[in-house]
């Protein structure tokens, strides 16, 4: 999953301080990879360079780093391409697709859109894995089947997630 | 696509009593296509299904089948387009348990018009074809679940339909089973360039689709485009 | 547990319980009725005694209390007014029971029928016959039923002897006439053809929505109950049925007794107090009902094994079997065989010689063969039935695999079928012996008609006065063309009294109409050759000139009379010839009237047919000269032993005809219900079906075809057992084998009963084929 979007995302909530963005990001997305400080302000540097946020101000007190980053327009553009960009349907997607959720549901997207492309993009791999496997002798039937599960498992929890949008979308934003 | 389009519906609206079961669904068929018509249960694809078929009139919006309008079609007409045009394969319950399977089969052709011996020779070509012709003189509740639903694939392409609606067809099956059915279908269904309407709630049933829609809360998303 | 199930399974569980209830609530109301027929005839029969005139072996003399009687009876528009004339000799008469004051000259006493009859606006004619002042109103004991037209109407002119008769009391002892032997065993029949279906449609309401029950008795096993309990369940279950079935049943045979007050069939109506079953039936049937229900719960257990995780039907059903199917009707068959020719003789009025047991027991085996071999029959046919439409396959189909649910139902249809062919034939044997002695009185009348005329007789006992009236008022009546009357008088032979001959007289007019006498003055006399039928009668004399009659009967110093050597020989008019037997026609100056005894009025009427109302102002027109006086249209013939019989045969076959029907009614609804049932088992088929794009068409006809098969089967099955029912009790009463169409009314009727089943099972249809049932629930 992309840290330097994910980070991009929340800060189109409003403009943060890194420290606030690595507690915001432990506290919806990290539950058991916390986020290391080197890691916030690296990407940070790094999406500065790239225009994608700007410093809005430093604030006044101890410490190295007391910078309020803020996104730009170009940011925004940035994280809406990558919310609607389906990701290459793989096992274990679902903690980059729980981000994307989470963060098109906080900054006011259409989660539900995001998940149906996301879906459809699933079922275009299954269809192929299908074709395949129809096609295939019983080690690519074997090879598909695998896969084939795998996505289903994939789409059910996206239908799950799809149909509990509203109640999901009412804990983010408490 | 729409050029092509065989079957077309645009903001259908269906309700059962207070319940919305349809919004405004769009949707659109193509010749010889096969369409997966995807979302949770009660979100409205078989009401969607039904409403294409002709079998329910939709309360608002118009179905249309090679530019005739079906929505506006008396109840009679609507009922020889089915016998003439579309096949159905359901869940289950589907086969009249007193007939024979090769009985069950020639029942929509002979419905059709067509004398018994033509009718039962259509079917037992067909039975062959789904490969259940051994037991065309069993009963239904002699057979297996998958034998059943096979026959249920023959009655509903014996008569040669140029669509075929299919709810669930695989709902009752395990998954080796299902998996043989759906490529019988999908197969049988492409070689006699029949189009396919596949409503299920499973992704792996959907993959034997060329396109899926998603109903949800009574709209239909046709995700052709984003893929 | 059982019947808590009945009463608190849900709605499902409570709508069979009320399905069985009122099932056997019907079939215990019409049982309850049938047991009461014995206690209404009995009650009839005692009020009819009752207001008899009372006969005493010596003469009644004149009394202050006595009273004289004459027949008023009359028909208004085909139903009969039992009329009376009734005169006081002293102060104190006696009143016929349901009279409070006796009518005097000009008044009359009415029942509450007649009273209403009489206020209709097409009564005039008839209010203009019964002119009197109404004085008073008959009361319930002096009628035989609410329905009862009955006038008793004051007179000054009755004579003792003549037309009327001196009582001096009311009621005569029960001496009830027993009926004919041929009609009691037709009765016999006709109890068990009517009672048998009636079981029959009560152990099918027991078995409403049994398959709905079966389904819970499995859920029960899953949570542990075993076979025995949930046998004892079903017992439970449908003893409640069968109780709640037995109060409805009560419930509604109140209600159609509190009904049939206002109802009246063939002229016949019935007090709502003498419809009281006979206790020991009543006893009989409240034991019954429930062991019964009890038994066909059982057995329908039999052929099911409810196991924890379903109910196995035997998958596939033994064949059934033949053989015991033929036992029953065997045994009948050989009851019944032996009692050839033992009512042959006279069967219309001698004594029923043969055990009434051996023959309801005969009649009861022979027709349980039609319900027993019925399922053999109808599982051997439908199983080589093939193709067709597909309709047809469908309903064809359905019945091979369940044949039994269809049959059983049918069945009853089919005992009550076969026993009305029986009885119709029976019918037919015994109306032509009817028939035959009518046959000679309706000739005439049959000319007449072809020549646009109707011909009535007059009848009565009158003066040469009234004759002269009686033709004066008949000429005068508008649509009247033509009358004549005369009286007739017998005589006796001088020389041997047992001898007779009859003598018309009358006026040399009417003389003319009765033969070709030429010249003609007061004084003359005229011999008509005996015609054709009368020279076989040894009894009648042809009178010669100078051949001797006594005028009286009886008693020395009778008056004579002598025919006159002047009397001429003539030849009778053809009309005369059809009317009268008279070998003596005489002028009033030839015979001295005042010696006649018993003269009796005869003559004609010719009417013109055309004309609406001829006959009800005929009718008046005589009634106005005396009541008395009958007047026979020969178009409803009034012979009266010989019509009365006619008359009670009609009524106890159209009695039959309609408890046959109801019969039917009762099944056809138990049919319905069943049918509603299976179409809502069958819902989702049903909309596969349609979504397919059967027709509506298509389903109807194959529910059609599902209840034509087996009523047509058990029709057909009917229709042999009863030819044969109807030959072997033919043989009893000697008779050859007739009626072979006889079925047919009753058969139109069951295909009736397949309309209305196949019609009342279409809306339900119609809804169930709503794509509806479709929807996964």
């Amino acid at each position: 999953m992309s840290i330097s979007h994910t980070l991009l995302g929340l800060l189109e909530t409003g403009p943060r301080h890194g420290y606030d963005l690595k507690q915001t990001f432990d506290q919806k997305f990290g539950h058991d990879r916390p986020l290391h400080y080197g890691q916030v302000y690296s990407t940070m540097s790094r999406l500065l360079k790239n225009g994608l946020v700007e410093v809005e101000g430093i604030e006044p007190g101890g410490g190295p780093e007391r910078k309020r980053y803020a996104i730009t327009d170009a940011g925004i553009t940035d994280v809406a391409q990558w919310l609607a960009r389906p990701e290459k349907p793989e096992p274990y997607l679902q903690n980059t697709l729980y981000t994307k959720v989470v963060l098109a549901l906080l900054t006011g997207r259409d989660a539900g859109e995001l998940l149906d492309t996301q879906r459809s993009e699933h079922l275009r791999l299954m269809r192929e894995l299908t074709r395949r496997k129809t096609e295939g002798d019983l080690a690519d039937q074997l090879i598909c089947d695998h896969a084939l599960f795998h996505l289903e498992a994939d789409l059910r929890w996206l239908e799950t997630a799809a149909a509990r949008l509203d109640r999901l979308a009412e804990a983010v934003r408490a | 696509m729409t050029a092509a389009a065989l079957l077309t519906a645009e903001g259908l609206r269906k309700s059962y009593g207070a319940t919305a079961a349809l919004d405004g669904a769009d949707f659109s068929i193509a010749a010889g296509e096969i369409v997966a018509v995807m979302g949770p249960s009660g979100s409205g694809k078989s009401t969607l299904l039904h409403c294409l078929a002709g079998i329910v009139p939709p309360d608002a919006g118009t179905v249309r089948y090679r530019g005739r309008e079906v929505s506006a079609m008396s109840d009679a007409q609507r009922s020889a387009l089915r016998r003439a045009d579309f096949g159905f394969v359901f869940q289950f319950g589907q086969l009249v348990p007193e007939l024979t399977c090769l009985e069950n089969a020639a029942l929509p052709v002979r419905l059709a018009g067509a004398s018994r011996k033509e009718a039962e020779g259509r079917a037992r070509e067909w039975l062959r074809r789904l490969e259940v012709d051994d037991v065309r003189h069993h009963r239904p509740g002699q057979v297996s679940g998958g034998q059943g639903q096979r026959v249920a694939i023959a009655r509903a392409l014996a008569p040669s339909p140029r669509v075929v609606f299919a709810d669930e067809p695989t709902g009752a099956l395990d998954s080796l089973n299902g998996e043989r059915v759906l490529e019988l279908l999908t197969e049988a269904a492409r070689e006699s360039r029949a189009a396919v309407v596949l409503v299920t709630h499973e992704a792996r049933v959907a993959a034997y689709s060329d396109r899926e829609v998603v109903v949800r809360d009574g709209r239909a998303r046709d995700l052709a485009g984003a893929s | 547990m059982g019947a808590r199930f009945a009463l608190a399974g849900g709605r499902q569980g409570w709508i069979r319980t009320v399905l069985t209830a009122v099932g056997v609530g019907l079939g215990v109301a019409v049982l309850l009725l049938a047991a009461s027929v014995p206690h209404v005839l009995q009650q009839r029969d005692a009020r009819g005694d009752a207001r008899s005139g009372g006969v005493s072996e010596e003469e009644v003399k004149r009394s202050s209390t006595s009273v004289l009687m004459g027949s008023a009876f009359t028909t208004f528009h085909g139903r009969d007014i039992e009329g009376h004339t009734l005169q006081a000799e002293g102060k104190h008469p006696k009143l016929p029971p349901g009279v409070e004051v006796l009518p005097g000259p000009g008044e009359m006493v009415v029942s509450p029928a007649l009273g209403k009859l009489l206020d209709q606006d097409g009564s005039r004619e008839l209010a203009h016959r019964l002119d009197g002042r109404v004085v008073g109103t008959i009361g319930d004991e002096g009628l035989l039923g609410p329905g009862e037209l009955a006038v008793y109407l004051g007179s000054d002119q009755l004579r003792p002897g003549e037309n009327a008769q001196r009582f001096d009391r009311f009621g005569v002892p029960s001496d009830k006439e027993p009926l004919g032997p041929a009609l009691l065993l037709i009765v016999v029949v006709a109890c068990v053809v009517l009672v048998l279906p009636v079981a029959v449609f009560i152990g099918t309401a027991v078995r409403f929505g049994s398959e709905r029950r079966d389904q819970r008795l499995a859920a029960l096993r899953l949570v542990g109950a075993d076979a025995a309990m949930t046998h004892r369940m079903v017992a439970g279950e449908s003893l409640v049925g069968a109780g709640l079935g037995l109060l409805l049943g009560g419930g509604f045979f109140l209600l159609g007794r509190s009904l049939v007050g206002h109802i009246r069939v063939f002229d016949l109506s019935v007090f709502p107090s003498d419809v009281t079953p006979a206790p020991l039936i009543a006893a009989l049937i409240v034991v019954g009902v429930p062991v019964l229900a009890v038994g066909v719960a059982q057995s329908a257990m039999r052929a099911l094994a409810v196991e924890p995780l379903g109910v196995l039907r035997e998958a596939v059903p033994r064949p059934r079997r033949l053989w015991w199917r033929l036992l029953p009707p065997a045994c009948g068959l050989l009851l019944l065989l032996p009692l050839s020719g033992r009512l042959a003789d006279a069967p219309l009025t001698g004594r029923f010689a043969v055990s009434k047991t051996q023959i309801s027991a005969g009649v009861v085996l022979l027709l349980s063969g039609v319900a027993l071999l019925l399922p053999w029959l109808v599982e051997r046919l439908v199983g080589r039935l093939r193709g067709g439409l597909p309709s047809w396959q469908l309903a064809v189909r359905r019945l091979q695999l369940s044949s039994g649910s269809a049959t059983r139902a049918v069945s009853g249809i089919t005992i009550a079928v076969a026993g009305a062919v029986a009885l119709q034939m029976l019918f037919s044997a015994a109306d032509p012996a009817a028939a035959g002695e009518r046959g000679e009185r309706e000739k005439p009348a049959a000319e007449a008609e072809s020549h646009g005329w109707r011909d009535a007789q007059l009848r009565g006992a009158p003066t040469q006065h009234q004759v002269g009236t009686l033709v004066d008022a008949l000429r005068r009546t508008e649509g009247v063309r033509d009358a004549v009357g005369f009286l007739e008088v017998s005589l006796s032979l001088k020389s041997d009294p047992a001898q007779m001959a009859s003598a018309a007289v009358a006026d040399c007019a009417t003389l003319r109409r009765l033969a070709r006498i030429g010249s003609c003055r007061d004084g003359d006399v005229f011999l008509p050759p005996p015609q054709d039928g009368d020279e076989a009668d040894e009894d009648v004399v042809t009178p010669k000139p100078g051949t001797r009659f006594t005028l009286r009967e009886s008693g020395k110093g009778a008056p004579e009379w002598t025919v006159p050597a002047s009397a001429r020989e003539v030849r009778a008019t053809p009309r005369a010839a059809a009317e009268s037997s008279a070998g003596v026609l005489a002028t009033p100056g030839a015979i001295d009237a005042d010696a006649l005894e018993l003269p009796w009025l005869n003559g004609w009427v010719r009417m013109d047919k055309g004309r609406p109302e001829v006959t009800e102002r005929v009718r008046s027109a005589v009634f106005r000269v005396d009541p008395g006086f009958s007047i026979a249209d020969p178009a409803d013939p009034e012979d009266e032993v010989l019509s009365k019989a006619v008359d009670t045969y009609d009524s106890v076959r159209r009695g039959i005809f309609a408890g046959a029907t109801a019969v039917l009614l009762l099944i056809g609804a138990s049919m319905i219900v069943s049918m509603l049932e299976q179409l809502r088992e069958r819902r989702r088929q049903l909309a596969v079906l349609v979504a397919f794009g059967t027709r509506r068409a298509t389903l109807g006809a194959s529910v059609l075809w599902q209840t034509a098969v087996p009523v047509l089967l058990g029709l057909g099955l009917a229709a042999v057992f009863g030819w044969g029912l109807g030959w072997v009790l033919l043989r009893i009463i000697g008779e050859p084998m007739a009626g072979w169409t006889s079925f047919v009314p009753i058969a139109g009727v069951g295909a009736g009963v397949i309309a209305v089943v196949t019609l009342a099972s279409l809306p339900a249809l119609w809804r169930l084929m709503r794509p509806d049932g479709l929807r996964t629930e």
